[in-house]
């Protein structure tokens, strides 16, 4: 049974973006703080830290949550996805990405992140979503500009896009 | 906002992890899916020296519908639960509460045990398995056994486990024929700790109310049927017996005037969907 000691880092492991990773953590390093300041992946940004804001949330085995609410070392070996991993070339948005360019879908883009994480998650589950589930799952995250609802005309436009692209694949 | 430091333990057996919380007792914080704790550990309002994960334990991920209850073991996570095939077929008031427990992305991570074992006075999972009449399964060193939900919260976050105890299961019992259940709850957002959260289980016989986030733990009270001319009276004496205060986000009257108003709407509902 692993004990890992409180003063002393160690060597933790996982897939980000389809690719192992792995640097040192102390037992109490968050999530969030392993991803930006060990790994350098500053997309997933920090908020609140305790789970309100969604800010930082990522996608831990392929379900939204948030990255301050986790430690690192409790990740050992899980997938990882953020906000670097929806783009499909380093010139090319993903099809969401693109649906918050053209609805203004974000002003300062600070909560943007972690709002992706979460609707590429639901999206991919529920391609017929209702603007009714989009709300209820945006809850989950505040964005102080307040501009939820280009937020979710964004979503609804990527939905549609989605199906779209499913017909003529 | 950052944890103080401890020692990670992530248990790989059941025992191993009974091991730990016999050695360290107090001194030990239990980690199941965190979103209890681990805000608690970055506004340094818990600083265990030893956080022990129990996530990785073989054989606790179970859901057991069978013999009358829903029997959830210590690592399924909310989300989970919510996603069990059938799960208001089997008990309708647990697969109405589930939405209203925090965010789709806490209860991804979030426990239904972890959520029972923090007992935090306004949420929803103590509060359904006390209007159900739930159990709790504890196990340690010592041996096994068996809690009465209604026995094992006793105050703000805090419960009759023992330090070396680990809650194994949870038991939900399954509806019964005949009987109704409805869950309402007033939160100023969605997601937000709830102001005033109610279960009700209505039959022909009898009707009983649960009532969180107003005492300093669920509670609950037999009442009269929907529809009998006492009922109003009752539900006055029950409101001014859970002790409202006034805090942040709602004043005592308000919150006695939620559980009147609210409480006899979730019995209507309740007796209104029996089945």
């Amino acid at each position: 049974m692993p004990r890992l000691m409180a003063a002393s880092s160690h060597r933790v492991s996982f897939t980000l973006n389809g690719r192992v990773v792995s640097g040192e953590a102390e037992p109490r390093m968050l999530l969030s703080d392993f991803i930006r300041h060990v790994l350098g992946a500053t997309g997933t940004h920090v908020g609140c830290e305790h789970g309100v804001c969604g800010a930082c949330t990522v996608q831990i085995d392929g379900a939204p949550a948030r990255s301050c609410l986790a430690l690192a070392v409790q990740v050992e070996g899980a997938d990882i996805r953020t906000v670097e991993g929806l783009a499909p070339a380093a010139d090319r948005l993903s099809p969401l990405q693109n649906a918050f360019r053209d609805n203004y879908g974000l002003q300062c883009g600070f909560c943007t992140p972690g709002i992706l994480m979460s609707l590429d998650a639901l999206l991919d589950e529920r391609p017929n979503v209702s603007e009714a589930e989009i709300r209820e799952f945006l809850s989950g995250h505040l964005c102080r500009c307040t501009g939820y609802a280009s937020i979710v005309k964004s979503a609804l436009a990527a939905a549609r896009q989605r199906r779209e692209d499913r017909v003529y694949a | 906002m950052k944890p103080a430091a401890f020692d990670y333990v992530r248990a790989e057996s059941l025992d191993e992890a009974l091991d730990v919380l016999a050695a360290e007792g107090a001194d030990a914080t239990i980690l199941a899916g965190g979103q209890t704790l681990v805000p608690m550990l970055n506004m340094r309002m818990a600083r265990p020296r030893v956080v022990l994960d129990i996530m990785r334990l073989p054989g606790l991920d179970r859901i057991d519908i069978a013999e009358g209850a829903i029997r959830v073991g210590a690592t399924v996570r909310q989300r989970a639960l919510e996603r069990q095939a059938d799960l208001g077929k089997h008990q309708p008031l647990l697969a109405a509460a589930l939405p209203w427990i925090g965010h789709a992305q806490t209860r991804n991570r979030g426990t239904v045990c972890g959520s029972v074992a923090n007992a935090d006075p306004s949420a929803e999972l103590p509060l359904v398995l006390v209007a159900l009449r739930g159990e709790i399964e504890l196990r340690s060193r010592r041996g096994a056994r068996r809690a009465a939900a209604n026995a094992f919260f006793t105050g703000i976050m805090s419960t009759e486990r023992k330090d070396d105890e680990l809650i194994e299961a949870v038991s939900f019992p399954t509806a019964h024929a005949g009987a109704g259940y409805a869950f309402r709850e007033i939160g100023r957002r969605h997601g937000d700790f709830a102001i005033v959260a109610c279960a009700a289980v209505v039959d022909t016989h009898k009707a009983r109310l649960a009532i969180g986030g107003v005492a300093d733990r669920p509670i609950l009270r037999e009442l009269p049927l929907p529809g009998s001319a006492d009922l109003t009276d009752a539900l006055d004496a029950f409101a001014a017996d859970l002790d409202a205060r006034d805090d942040l986000h709602a004043t005592a009257a308000y919150r006695r005037a939620l559980v009147r108003r609210l409480g006899l709407q979730t019995l209507q509902e309740a007796a209104a969907c029996r089945a």
